[in-house]
């Protein structure tokens, strides 16, 4: 994920910085049907991840997990939440509304995403840098990794936990007022 | 004297015999409940939370002592099946869509008997045989 590039410094000598993956535009439909764009984002911080309404193992887990840090932010506006949905058969805008307001998070600080499959899938596997993928032989249908991805306000990726991992879920909820700090700079 | 003594004898052996039942049956169950912590902790938890508190309005809690006593024998179809009806839980409905694991009615008994004592249930031993009868009864 993070990759360093030589570089020459201003003296003229050699150095080496962090080259860090970017996320391209997006438009996509939210949980009230109204399309979003990283304009939503701007000049915010904001985690994403990957899942599935009807998701019955690793999801239930990840969203446990990052309501905790949701409500620990809750009255930061400058950090956001954006969880896409990679059942584009069954998770249609309404379904992702359900979702949110039985989670408890019905609100436009976490937005829940709709797109096509290829969108979403390529979103996750070339931008976000989480492997999702359609399996028919999969019980569920889907196989996906679990990852929170932090996302500083030049859309780049700053960190990828496993949302799966409480140690790895600490380390977010830590790294997040350093990244937002970073930002005041 | 001596009858007294075969009659003692007769006694305690099947004092000792009902003792060692019971405490085989103890053994057993307290295994039950060790192996259902683990079937629970990897098939439940994601839903159902460490202390059995549910996840928002998604899943319920566990903790309801008296749904709990009302329908341990529906438990075993509601986990081999899954369930979709709505519950009401601490005077909550929920209506959500509990999925189904294709268990051994072994596993089905050794799950049961950890949530109905745990959490603060205490309804004690429950065995194979219940969990066949009550699988014989789902919906
Ligand atoms: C994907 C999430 C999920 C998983 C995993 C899950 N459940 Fe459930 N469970 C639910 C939902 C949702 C309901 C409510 C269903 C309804 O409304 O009809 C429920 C209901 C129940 C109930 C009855 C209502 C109550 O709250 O007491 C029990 C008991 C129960 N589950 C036990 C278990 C056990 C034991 C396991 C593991 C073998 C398990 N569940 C795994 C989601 C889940």
């Amino acid at each position: 994920m993070r990759d360093t590039k030589a570089i020459k410094n201003s003296d003229g000598s050699a150095g080496v910085d962090t080259v860090y993956q970017t996320i391209p535009a997006f438009k996509l439909l939210n949980q009230d049907s109204v399309y979003i764009t990283n304009e939503h984002f701007k000049n915010k911080i904001y985690i994403a991840d990957f899942f599935f309404t009807s998701c019955n193992t690793i999801c239930p887990i990840m969203h446990r997990n990052l309501k905790k840090i949701y409500g620990k932010f809750a009255d930061n506006p400058d950090v956001m939440f954006l969880s896409h949905t990679i059942d584009f058969k069954y998770d249609t805008p309404s379904r992702l509304k359900t979702y949110a307001r039985k989670l408890g998070v019905d609100g436009p600080k976490w937005q829940f995403v709709y797109g096509p499959k290829d969108t979403v899938y390529g979103l996750a596997t070339k931008s976000y840098l989480v492997s999702v993928e359609a399996d028919s032989t999969d019980k569920q249908g889907y196989v996906h990794q679990g990852y929170l991805v932090l996302i500083d306000k030049d859309r780049r990726i700053r960190g990828a936990y496993d949302g799966t991992n409480p140690e790895q879920v600490a380390q977010l909820e830590k790294d997040i007022p350093v990244l937002l700090a970073e930002d005041k700079k | 004297m001596r009858k007294l003594l075969i009659f003692s004898t007769v006694l305690l052996t099947l004092i000792s015999m009902l003792y060692s039942c019971q405490t085989a049956e103890k053994v057993e169950q307290d295994a039950y409940y060790v192996n259902g912590r683990d079937i629970y902790i990897a098939q439940c938890q994601n839903c159902h939370g460490e202390k059995g508190e549910g996840l928002a309005e998604l899943s319920p809690p566990i903790t309801d002592t008296v749904w709990m006593k009302k329908n341990r024998s529906l438990l075993a179809c509601i986990i081999k099946h899954g369930y979709a009806t709505p519950v009401t839980i601490h005077g909550k409905v929920y209506e959500g869509k509990m999925p189904d694991f294709n268990m051994a009615d072994i596993d089905l008994t050794q799950i049961i008997v950890y949530v109905t004592n745990t959490f603060g249930h205490k309804q004690g031993k429950y065995t194979t045989e219940q969990v066949a009868k009550d699988l014989q009864n789902c919906k």
